[in-house]
């Protein structure tokens, strides 16, 4: 398990999460870039939007290997959000917005994204079987 | 450092190294922005050194471009790799931007 509070801190925690993960993933553009990506994109959402930047809030990141694949639990101590109502990044009217494609990105490179019902946690799985492309959602990391 | 800028002919040439992300995002928006007021106008950003951008990183791109749009200059992005364009198509800033295989064909262009 592992605390982030700070946008500083995202960067070394990825990596060691990734390098906890590298032994049951052989596919490294599926670890070094969807895993690597989705979970940068989970833990800065939990610092700057559920947790309000506020250093005095942590970020708790907990990881399972098992034979099925690669899960992380992300949970901020924010009051959460509704997912459901984040706009489609890609549509014509948002693709020129600065922000917003963080949970499009989580979903795009991920296997599962659930967030809880309050919102302030979200559970992403890297599946560690079947083939498919670096954009779909359902492709082998072995 | 993850920003190193140099001027090639008439265009500001910045290569992004290892990752943009959220945590160095302010700092390569703050050098663009500088070398903008001082009167650069042609851009481009070499992604050959980058392992990764995230939504951040996207974000800024889409921000310093259109400041230099409104100062009318021009931006083009070169040397993504297979991740990286697999970003800007899956999001698709791939539409927003210009992108060029490699630095000497974006520089070719202005």
């Amino acid at each position: 398990m592992e605390f982030v509070r700070e946008i500083g801190g995202i960067e070394d925690a990825v990596e060691e999460l990734v390098r906890q993960c590298a032994p049951v993933c052989a596919d490294t553009r599926r670890l070094y870039f969807n895993f690597r990506v989705g979970l940068t994109e989970a833990i800065a959402n939990a610092i700057l939007y559920g947790n309000g930047r506020d250093p005095a809030k942590k970020v708790r990141v907990e990881l399972r290997l098992d034979d099925a694949g690669i899960q992380v639990q992300v949970t901020d101590e924010g009051r959460g959000f509704d997912p459901a109502t984040v706009p489609d990044p890609t549509l014509p009217e948002n693709v020129s917005k600065p922000t917003g494609r963080g949970i499009f990105l989580m979903r795009a490179l991920m296997d599962d994204v659930r967030f809880n019902a309050s919102g302030n946690s979200v559970s992403l799985f890297l599946r560690l079987a079947e083939e498919a492309d670096v954009g779909d959602s359902a492709r082998s990391c072995r | 450092m993850s920003f190193s800028i140099r001027s090639v002919g008439d265009a500001t040439v910045v290569q992004v190294q290892g990752q943009l992300i959220v945590g160095n995002r302010q700092e390569l928006k703050d050098l663009v922005l500088a070398r903008l007021e001082e009167g650069a106008r042609n851009f481009v950003i070499d992604f050959a050194g980058t392992g990764y951008i995230d939504s951040s990183g996207l974000g800024v791109l889409v921000s310093v471009s259109k400041k230099i749009r409104e100062a009318r200059g021009e931006l083009r992005l070169a040397s993504l790799n297979e991740d990286l364009q697999t970003l800007f198509e899956l999001t698709k800033l791939d539409t927003l931007f210009q992108i060029r295989d490699d630095l000497e064909e974006a520089l070719a262009a202005f």
